[in-house]
């Protein structure tokens, strides 16, 4: 095996003379080695990231909080929020509506895809297995998913879908010396933002939140104290599933979708979930931060690494802290 | 006695078709593999966890008999047998720190190494052959040479001599005192460590038997396709050996083999019969399963054994 | 007594000699085709699928291959390639399907090469490009009806240096598995053989499926490389152009080459902006400079688009490569036999030595078992007669310029390609009309 360094005594490329017939794939890029701007752009770049990647987490963790059910439906959320946009968005094209429609468009496709698909899911399976084994519940919520993604691909097709109106339409701007889209570089973390205080506003301060986390905390106990569970879980539900449409809707005017766009989603929110506890929202926003920030830094400094790197930190993570970055206090139950 | 001659008639009834129907000895052989990492799989469900990760000790193997294959030459019975060992080193190795969590964290652990083994193997191209994975010659079953169909037939044997061999030993651990603890870390772990038993050194135990079993399971896999590709080590494939522990019931050895058939030959007459819409009669048929018979095929069958012994 | 048992035994034997010869014409010419109806790559299959049904019926409306109607049964290689394997089986083994047409993954090529060589059925391989199949192990029973990854990555260097030679410095952004990889390695090879000093900036792998490439291109900004080569195809290379387009990289003056990029044309509408090299892995092009206005490519086009609302891409091509192939390659074998049916050996050896034409150019099968298939790439260009980009300056590359000699290793062989094809008289250009 051979290394080769470069003056300044940064990995250029590593050579490996192997005995198998295949070439050998792994090199290094030589290239400079990071400065300030490069690092900025890995910044600007990771956070956009984190952001899309933390609303869908988002909706993963408080549903999981309240129901203790990892949702694997959850990526088919995502992709047919994405999917409903472009929809909306064609059909604004159509029918000649104004143009300014496109951006709310989305938020209005994430709604509905919310709340219709959470209450079916919810109704139809999640009532009922809420007493069954917790693997069962999960391979409900896995076989929800197999059967979304074929109805995904009977109503859509399995041609790429997009509609890029929003972002053509809010222009473009330059940080040293490359453009980027406002869409881009502004909505998609001011909607992170804003939806991260919205709902530790709406858990907090409001009494219907309050109701939320109690059910969270102890479900039976919150029954005990006369919380309609019922009503809660189905709102958490709905407002979890629209959480993950928005990010599906967020991504669509970038993003072509296609068949199986769900599950890769699906991983990666896996892992900022568990790596910032289940049921935390400050800890998922860490852990997307964590998981965006470390994907963009790793495809200028080291690209070979960059589909470990998410798994990596999930394992390094849970490996010091087993609950994940925050966890909520429990009692033991003996 | 009537299970065990429900299992030899299944085992004769298994070996008629694969000799009457030659093409069926693919899917009889690849489904006898997913049953024997699916047995690795139940004995994790009956510590009450789910590992989404437990293809990985597969796909190890795997590429461990593919790497031996070509590398040496060596006959099917030793690379199976090294095969396993590298599983259940694998496991043991893993198995040191993961038996620390349980419940989902097991879980998302399990499946956080695995696709850090998907992607490592799909990345390092050079040595691993990349995502296309690597191929290597028929090797020689118990030092003789065969043709394709004469060793598809001598596997066929083997593997279900194995299975067999397997369904026993799962059947014995869970009837032994390890097993018995094992099941105690479901159903009330903090009095299983007043009794004095480590909990974590019987997870232990139970989790390195996993992974040989997988192991297992997976060089089976990779003899039967002459090919490994990381994709034995993907998510989905460790969501599927789920989904047949379910299927085939996660009480009895016998329900991991009878879930892997089923599934198996559903599979393939779904997509041959409704092209384009098999993973939608899957995840129907897995909800039935659910709701209907949650301990699965085997359940059914054990309800109306126990049933007809009682009239 | 002793003459009545010779005269027996003779007769015998030459009826039998006879029924061995003489094949029974089958009822029904049954071929099996693996293609995705599930998954990323469905992109391909399904309109795959769709040609193959059309120009099914077609040939059978003709009369089918040598009188004999062709029936065809699809596997969705969505399942998984262990379940192919299974299905593919079942259908030669109990249904007794005699020709296969597999695959589209090149994963899938690898796993039903041997097996249709044990086998002993004919499989066509239609759509995958791992050149190392036909490389690495002489086969009887396989071909391929159409070019591999060398044919088409050889091809795409020599129009870059056709069209536009002066650069320094290179950058790619290519999917994360086999194709990515090795359509790298091979481009880059076949480009230090004539620039050896060629500069590469990046190797940025983003995994299959991705769904923002975002850093990858603040990094193509930062760096700026003369040319950006991308070999992704479906969603991935859609996501790309348009995020690469809303972020202005197209208008930074690189020359972007996207070699499979023909099938994403009329998707792309505007989103792909003029200047840009496309190929489409062969001399696929519903506007073929040499074939647009033949009367059998203009009715498949018309026909393509009334059934499923697109223009054909270079899958379908591929698909219909796969049929003409198999029957000139029937014909040509009841030729050789005399008029009768041939069995599959003779089959499997007329498609060793024939010349067939689907829409494109003339294809000629070598004895390896592949298949010699003109390269065609052109430069993205607006024009008012179609909502999305055509290609100009097309140039047709003849594939044995560009192809690795029988017996040769693809990775040896592009280290040495001699600077001087460049110059060929045979590289012709053309305008769009």
């Amino acid at each position: 095996m051979e290394v080769r360094r470069s003056a300044a005594n940064q990995l250029v490329s590593i050579d490996c003379r192997c005995r198998f017939p295949l070439h050998c794939h792994f090199k290094t890029d030589s290239i400079a080695p990071m400065n300030a701007s490069l690092f900025a752009l890995a910044l600007m770049d990771g956070v956009s990231y984190a952001a899309l990647l933390f609303l869908v987490a988002l909706g993963l963790t408080l549903i999981f909080g309240v129901m203790r059910i990892l949702n694997i439906a959850h990526g088919s959320l995502y992709a047919c929020g994405g999917y409903f946009a472009a929809t909306l968005g064609l059909v604004i094209t159509k029918f000649g509506l104004p143009p300014m429609l496109a951006f709310p468009a989305l938020f209005v496709a994430a709604l509905l895809m919310g709340v219709f698909l959470g209450t079916v899911l919810e109704f139809a399976l999640l009532r009922r297995i809420l007493d069954k084994d917790p693997i069962l519940q999960l391979l409900v919520t896995f076989a929800a998913f197999m059967v979304l993604e074929d109805l995904q691909r009977m109503i859509w097709g399995v041609q790429p879908v997009f509609v890029s109106d929003v972002v053509t339409q809010m222009g473009t701007l330059s940080v040293a010396g490359v453009t980027y889209t406002r869409y881009q570089l502004l909505v998609l973390p001011a909607v992170a933002v804003l939806a991260f205080v919205g709902l530790r506003w709406f858990l907090a301060g409001t009494a219907l939140g309050r109701q939320v986390t109690a059910v969270t905390h102890h479900r039976e106990v919150a029954t005990a104290m006369g919380v309609n569970t019922g009503r809660v879980t189905w709102l958490t539900l709905t407002v979890g599933g629209a959480l993950g449409a928005l990010g599906g809707a967020l991504a669509s005017p970038t993003t072509s979708f296609t068949p199986g766009i769900g599950a890769e989603m699906m991983v990666l929110s896996f892992a900022v979930v568990a790596t910032g506890g289940l049921g935390q929202i400050g800890g998922a926003a860490i852990a997307a931060l964590m998981i965006g920030l470390s994907r963009s830094f790793a495809v200028y400094l080291m690209p070979e690494i960059e589909v470990l790197v998410p798994y990596l930190i999930m394992v390094g993570v849970l490996l010091i802290r087993p609950e994940g970055l925050f966890s909520a206090a429990a009692a033991r139950r003996i | 006695m009537r299970l065990r001659l429900l299992v030899v008639v299944l085992a004769v009834a298994v070996l008629a078709l694969g000799l009457f129907f030659p093409w069926v000895k693919t899917p009889v052989l690849v489904a006898l593999a997913n049953g024997l990492a699916v047995s690795g799989v139940i004995v994790l469900i009956r510590a009450g966890q789910v590992s989404f990760g437990n293809a990985m000790f597969a796909c190890l193997a795997g590429y461990g008999t593919a790497f031996m294959a070509r590398e040496w030459q060596l006959d099917a019975l030793l690379l199976i047998a090294l095969s396993c060992v590298l599983a259940a080193l694998a496991g043991a190795i893993i198995g040191f720190f993961i038996v620390r969590y349980r419940g989902i964290f097991f879980g998302m652990l399990n499946l956080a190494l695995s696709m850090v083994l998907f992607s490592v193997l799909g990345k390092f191209g050079a040595v691993t052959g990349g995502t296309d994975g690597l191929r290597f010659d028929r090797p020689t079953l118990a030092f003789v040479h065969f043709e394709r169909e004469g060793f598809e037939t001598a596997l066929l044997v083997l593997a279900l001599v194995l299975s067999i061999g397997a369904g026993w030993v799962v059947q014995r651990y869970f009837a032994s005192v390890s097993g018995q603890a094992l099941a105690a870390i479901k159903t009330n772990e903090t009095r299983l460590e007043y009794l004095g038993i480590s909990a974590k050194r019987v997870f232990w135990g139970g989790y390195v038997l996993a992974a040989t079993l997988c192991g297992l399971g997976g060089s089976l896999f990779a003899l039967t396709q002459g090919l490994v590709t990381p994709e034995m080590g993907y998510w989905v494939r460790s969501g599927e050996l789920v989904f047949v522990a379910i299927l085939g019931g996660s009480g009895h050895a016998l329900g991991a083999f009878i879930g892997a058939f089923v599934y198996e030959f559903m599979k393939l007459y779904a997509a041959a019969l409704l092209t384009g819409a098999w993973q939608l009669v899957m995840g129907l048929v897995l909800i039935v399963m659910v709701f209907v018979a949650p301990k699965g095929v085997f359940g059914m069958i054990e309800r109306h054994l126990r049933s007809r012994s009682k009239a | 007594m002793k003459l009545l048992k010779t005269f027996t035994s003779i007769a015998v034997f030459a009826l039998s000699a006879g029924l061995a010869l003489a094949q029974d014409k089958p009822a029904e010419l049954k071929i099996g085709i693996t293609t995705f109806i599930s998954g990323a790559a469905s992109v391909f299959g399904v309109p795959a699928k769709a040609a193959a049904e059309l120009l099914i019926d077609d040939i059978n409306a003709k009369g089918g291959i040598g009188g004999v109607k062709l029936s065809a049964t699809f596997i969705d290689e969505g399942i998984g390639g262990d379940k192919m394997l299974s299905e593919y089986r079942r259908l030669v083994q109990e249904q007794g399907v005699h020709t296969m047409l597999s695959a589209i993954s090149s994963g899938n090529c690898n796993i039903v090469a041997p097996v249709a060589e044990d086998l002993k059925v004919l499989n066509v391989m239609w759509d995958c490009g791992t050149e190392k199949v036909l490389e690495d192990k002489r086969y009887k029973y396989v071909v391929r009806t159409q070019a591999n990854a060398t044919t088409e990555m050889v091809a795409t260097v020599l129009y870059l240096l056709k069209t536009k030679p002066n650069f320094s410095t290179i950058a790619v952004v290519n999917q994360d598995y086999a194709w990515g990889r090795d359509s790298w390695e091979i481009f880059l090879n076949t480009l230090k053989a004539f620039k050896p000093d060629v500069k590469v900036v990046a190797e940025m792998f983003p995994k299959l499926g991705a769904s923002d490439f975002s850093t990858e291109i603040s990094r193509l900004q930062a760096l700026r490389p003369d040319v950006v080569l991308n070999t992704s195809w479906g969603g991935d290379l859609d996501t790309f152009v348009r995020q690469a387009s809303q972020r202005g990289l197209f208008s930074q003056g690189a020359t972007m080459v996207l070699p499979l990029a023909e099938s994403s044309l009329e998707r792309l509408g505007a989103a792909l902006p003029e200047g840009v090299i496309v190929g489409g892995r062969g001399d696929h092009y519903f506007l073929h400079p040499e074939t647009k206005n033949d009367p059998m490519h203009k009715e498949f086009v018309a026909k393509f688009r009334a059934k499923t609302g697109a223009y054909p891409i270079y899958p379908t091509y591929h698909m219909a490569q796969a049929l003409f192939g198999l029957k000139t390659g029937y014909e040509n074998a009841i030729k050789a036999n005399g008029g009768k049916w041939p069995s599959t050996e003779q089959v499997a050896e007329a498609m060793r030595k024939m010349e067939f034409k689907a829409f494109g150019r003339t294809i000629s099968m070598r004895e390896d078992g592949q298949g010699l298939e003109a390269q065609l790439l052109g430069i993205t260009k607006r024009v008012p007669q179609y909502p999305f980009d055509v290609m100009e300056k097309m140039m047709l590359v003849p594939a044995d310029l560009v192809t690795t000699p029988v017996g040769q290793k693809s990775p040896v062989w592009v280290k040495a390609i001699k600077a001087d094809v460049l110059k060929s008289d045979r590289l012709k250009m053309y305008d769009f009309k």
